[in-house]
């Protein structure tokens, strides 16, 4: 039922979101639209000099409460954690973070951030993704 | 009112036996007849009785229900006429649906009579269906399509329409009223404008066909499009009126049994309008049903239709404005301006997604997203709108309902 999906906590990430904005410098991008429903997920990711750890991380965009909150959350997640966990996350791991049950509709708001991440962790062919070259989304939106 | 008491325009609502679900322990709101219509109970029978006692293929068997069947599917064709006000029933084309009329048109007209160039104007405030097929004609042939602004207060822009139709505009296409805005087009006279520049005019009317009385003369437009699921009518069927001798000189669009005179190894004549562009076997409960829907129409009547549409939308109007104030964002012209049957608003900072599933927790089922419209969220500046729209079994109860479930949302999402 709807109402059970807008919890305390998914409020309080979608009224206040966490690493809300944008990075100097990012190293890794990523960005995923919902076409159905006009929502826009962007991350920003900065790595260790070693290129192993998430250093910093920031979303920008615009969505409704599920996306916003998850992409908030999935900030929170991420920061300071090795890419090497960051990219095994899954799509059950998002629905823990959120803690609710996603009807199959919503669900597509919940992913957003995942895919924009999933996004921004492709393999490149050159060690920094340029800002020009976003890779081909999945997903045969059109434009 | 005692037409509200009784429910619906004249009473109607007790006829849609699917308006008495209940959905999460509440009886359904239903205010996304934009999207589609409920029918009435006359219109299913409908169904029920033309595979109970008419189906067979039409203008094949030489047997008796085939010859049924056919009187019947062109009887539909000939009450299809009648309600758009054509003089010639072989002037209306059974197709799917609006999407289909008006890719059949870009296409059948569009790619033999476009050529480089060629300008076509359409209006910010198309659906993308009236969009799309035209967009298609950029590459090939490659026409300039350019499209009338919209003012903010949702209607079309009067001096961007006379800088874009200018003389040697070959094609105007707008629509009747907004699926989005609700507005309702100054159709006539822009088509007098757009015939002196010297184009053809197409007007899409699926958000007018189940609100007012249609009438191509009056209306002076060389081709109108709706669909029948709008107007009480099942899915799957739609009409094309198109005056005939544009049609005459159309292409086929698709090719198939039923559409040609003689078919040879190296060539093949076509039957003439309306069987040209009727490939395959058509959709004939579709249309037979159909007819039963625009009869259930015109019996409640244009009158108290539009009397009980205009009371709604100005209630409506009210009920938000009224309740929400200048936290709302109402979109689309005055209700005495014209406003049809839809009202789209936004709340700043709450998106429509959200208050879609949730006024769903409540019964109360809108229409949240870009309603195949993005010029118009783009022209407003949002993602995203939701949508409550009427249809003649919606009561002023579906409205204060819907407010109410939409305080309920501005109190839980609207920041402190
Ligand atoms: C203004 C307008 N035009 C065209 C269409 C497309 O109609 P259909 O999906 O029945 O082909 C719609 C339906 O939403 C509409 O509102």
């Amino acid at each position: 039922m709807a109402y059970d999906m807008y919890q305390e906590k998914i409020l309080d990430h979608y009224k206040r979101p966490r690493n809300f904005g944008h990075l100097e410098h990012p190293d890794l991008e990523g960005a995923e639209s919902n076409p159905l429903c006009g929502d826009k997920i962007r991350l920003e990711l900065r790595l260790d000099p070693s290129r192993k750890t998430v250093d910093d991380v920031r979303f920008s965009g615009e969505g409704c409460a599920i996306s916003v909150a998850s992409a908030s959350m999935l900030t929170a997640r991420i920061k300071g954690k090795p890419l090497s966990e960051i990219s095994r996350l899954h799509r059950k791991d998002v629905e823990e973070m959120l803690g609710i049950p996603l009807s199959p509709v919503r669900v597509k708001c919940a992913l957003t951030s995942l895919k924009a991440l999933a996004e921004a962790l492709l393999p490149t062919p050159t060690p920094l993704v340029t800002e020009e070259e976003p890779p081909v989304p999945a997903s045969g939106t059109g434009s | 009112m005692q037409e509200l008491e009784a429910g619906g325009a004249a009473g109607c609502r007790k006829d849609f036996p699917l308006l008495r679900r209940v959905f999460h322990g509440r009886p359904l709101v239903y205010l996304d007849s934009a999207a589609t219509s409920q029918k009435p109970e006359e219109v299913i029978a409908a169904e029920v009785e033309y595979y109970s006692r008419l189906n067979a293929n039409v203008h094949r068997g030489v047997y008796a229900l085939s010859e049924e069947a056919t009187d019947a599917y062109e009887a539909a064709r000939a009450r299809v006429a009648r309600f758009v006000g054509a003089k010639d029933p072989e002037e209306i084309v059974f197709v799917r649906g609006t999407t289909e009329a008006l890719n059949l048109l870009a296409t059948s007209w569009g790619r033999r009579e476009l050529k480089k160039g060629d300008r076509v104007v359409a209006t910010e405030m198309e659906h993308h269906s009236n969009i799309v097929p035209w967009h298609l004609l950029r590459g090939t042939p490659g026409i300039d399509l350019e499209f009338v602004s919209i003012t903010d207060d949702g209607k079309l822009d009067g001096p961007d329409f006379d800088r874009k139709v200018i003389r040697g505009t070959r094609v105007l296409t707008m629509t009747h009223v907004s699926n989005v805005l609700g507005t309702l087009n100054p159709v006539r006279e822009l088509a007098e404008k757009a015939h002196d520049a010297g184009a053809m005019v197409v007007l899409d009317a699926a958000q007018s066909a189940p609100h007012l009385p249609l009438d191509v003369e009056k209306l002076g437009v060389d081709f109108l499009a709706f669909s029948g699921h709008k107007v009480l009518g099942p899915t799957g069927i739609g009409v094309l009126w198109g005056r005939k001798e544009l049609l005459g000189k159309m292409e086929p669009y698709m090719g198939g049994g039923e559409m040609i005179v003689e078919v040879g190894p190296r060539e093949i004549t076509y039957k003439d309008p309306p069987y040209r562009f009727e490939a395959g076997t058509p959709n004939v409960a579709g249309a037979v049903v159909l007819s039963r829907a625009l009869d259930y129409l015109e019996k409640v009547g244009w009158e108290e239709i539009q009397a009980h549409e205009r009371d709604l939308i100005r209630d409506g109007w009210e009920q938000l404005r009224g309740t929400f104030g200048d936290s709302i964002r109402v979109y689309g012209p005055r209700p005495s301006d014209g406003h049809h049957a839809v009202l789209s608003f936004t709340f700043p900072r709450i998106h429509p997604h959200d208050v879609a599933s949730l006024l769903d927790a409540d019964g109360v089922a809108v229409r949240a997203g870009h309603h195949c419209a993005q010029l118009i969220m783009k022209r407003y500046g949002v993602p995203a709108m939701t949508r409550a729209s009427y249809g003649i079994y919606n009561t002023r109860e579906d409205t204060r309902q819907l407010v109410e479930s939409l305080q309920k949302v501005v109190r839980l999402l609207g920041t402190p």
